[in-house]
């Protein structure tokens, strides 16, 4: 069941900065408004302050939230038990994607690939049958999607 | 199979583990497993070729299944042949009053459901044929779904086909329930938006935290988890693998897992009974 439509209030705009032009829309979730760049990026924090890497550690290992250790592998993590291989490994991954590029991934990696097994982790819209008590909530806060970025930001 | 056989199989498995240092240290079991066996799929299947769940799991569980005196399924075996040889209900007759001895009268039978049944205009699964038997020939009450009973006897019947390859019928009214559970399998759903496919058909392999994805194949049906301390059906599971991804569970017995069913056992055709299976 579609709960909301994804593009309602979104404002595509060209912006004109010297030769490059940047197509930029804004989308509206848990009251917070961000803007996604190019289809690439989600260049500001979403809370406009920076995470905290000891709790994104913690949100990125807990099962019950980011559960990320489930597809994912983390060498910086290894004294954690069972480490999926679903996805790619995350060692370097801020050496790889900027941060803006990582936000977008973790608030709605569909924007990059439709296909993608990766749940959007700030997205409450265009889901089927979703369990009561999780309707029109993100897996993750706004603040918790910015920890986890800044402790993806320790992976070098 | 025969206790030398598994004895290489483990060693063997044991040897790959070895060698994959360059894993995670958590990594215990690398796929695939040396020796594991596939079938053709037929025409039109999306899988290059299909594996039994069995594969997907370690020398231990597989060695469990494989010993008919150490696997617990076969406590729900015993149960389901005493309730076969027991009279019952209004009728005060046993399912072997009609049916006679399950070895031969239900041999292939539950490789080849779910079925059209007539009576109802639609396909029914093992569970709902046993419990129509209830009703319309013991006059006897239906099991309930998940029940004891109706477990024992769906493990018992379904046992009499292992080792024969599952073979459904999707032809004429069966075709519009295996499009409504094709689409059902390749439906998003839960907060964490995945399908059937998107772990089953996409990920089959790989580890998904401690466990590996197999195929999400059906012929160990109903199956007996270490993780349950029982055996349960496959509607259980179906609702496990929703409530994961945060998707609403669907009611057992549900038109649409019935669909979901259908797809699954022609997803599958081919590859030989399980029953009773153990997965962790
Ligand atoms: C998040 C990934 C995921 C999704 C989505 C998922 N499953 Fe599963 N499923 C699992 C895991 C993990 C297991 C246990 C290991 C295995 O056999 O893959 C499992 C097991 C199964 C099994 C048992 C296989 C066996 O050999 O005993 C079946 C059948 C199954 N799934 C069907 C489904 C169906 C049908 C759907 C869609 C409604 C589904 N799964 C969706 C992860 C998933
Ligand atoms: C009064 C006789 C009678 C009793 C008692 C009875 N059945 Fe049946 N059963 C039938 C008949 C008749 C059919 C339909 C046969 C056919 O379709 O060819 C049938 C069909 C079935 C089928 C489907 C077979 C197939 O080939 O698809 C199953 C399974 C079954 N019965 C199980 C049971 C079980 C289990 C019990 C005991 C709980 C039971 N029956 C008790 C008469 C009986």
């Amino acid at each position: 069941m579609r709960t909301g439509v994804m593009v309602a209030a979104l404002a595509v705009s060209a912006v004109i900065g010297g030769a490059a032009i940047a197509a930029e829309r804004q989308v509206t979730e848990q009251g917070i408004t961000y803007t996604i760049v190019d289809e690439h990026a989600i260049p500001e924090s979403l809370t406009g302050k920076p995470g905290d890497p000891e709790k994104g550690r913690k949100v990125f290992v807990n099962r019950k939230l980011g559960n990320c250790l489930a597809c994912h592998q983390v060498s910086a993590l290894a004294d954690e038990p069972y480490h999926g291989n679903v996805g790619p490994s995350l060692d370097g991954v801020a050496s790889r994607l900027s941060e803006g590029e990582m936000r977008l991934r973790i608030v709605d990696p569909k924007v990059v690939n439709p296909d993608t097994i990766m749940p959007a982790f700030f997205r409450s819209t265009g889901l089927h049958d979703v369990l009561e008590k999780f309707r029109g909530k993100t897996i993750l806060t706004a603040e918790q999607v910015e920890d986890v970025i800044a402790f993806l930001k320790t992976l070098q | 199979m025969s206790k030398t056989r598994w004895g290489v199989v483990f060693v063997a498995a044991i040897a790959v583990a070895g060698l994959a240092t360059a894993v995670s240290a958590t990594e215990h079991e690398q796929w695939p497993v040396p020796g594991y066996k596939s079938v053709q799929p037929q025409e039109g299947n999306p899988l290059p070729e299909l594996i039994s769940g069995y594969w997907f799991r370690t020398a231990e569980v597989r060695a469990l299944q494989d010993d008919d005196f150490e696997n617990p399924g076969f406590l729900w075996v015993e149960r389901g042949e005493e309730l076969w040889n027991t009279k019952d209900g209004e009728a005060n007759k046993s399912c072997a009053d009609c049916h006679g001895a399950a070895e031969e009268s239900m041999k292939g039978v539950g490789a080849s459901y779910p079925k059209w049944f007539e009576p109802l205009g639609k396909p029914v699964n093992l569970e709902q044929r046993i419990n129509i038997c209830r009703e319309n020939n013991q006059k006897a009450k239906p099991w309930k779904w998940e029940s004891e009973e109706l477990l024992a006897m769906t493990t018992y019947i379904k046992y009499q086909s292992r080792g024969m390859p599952m073979n459904i019928d999707i032809s004429g009214p069966m075709k519009e329930w295996w499009e409504r559970g094709k689409k059902e399998y390749y439906q998003r759903r839960g907060q964490l938006d995945m399908s059937c496919a998107n772990c089953h058909e996409g990920y089959y392999g790989h580890k998904i935290r401690a466990d590996t994805l197999s195929q999400g194949q059906i012929n160990g049906f109903p199956t007996y988890r270490l993780k349950w301390q029982k055996i349960g059906s496959l509607h259980r599971r179906f609702r496990g693998c929703n409530k994961q991804i945060r998707a609403t569970p669907n009611p057992y017995g549900d038109d649409e897992y019935i669909a979901l069913e259908v797809y699954l056992a022609w997803r599958g055709m081919g590859l030989p009974v399980e029953t009773p299976a153990v997965r962790q």
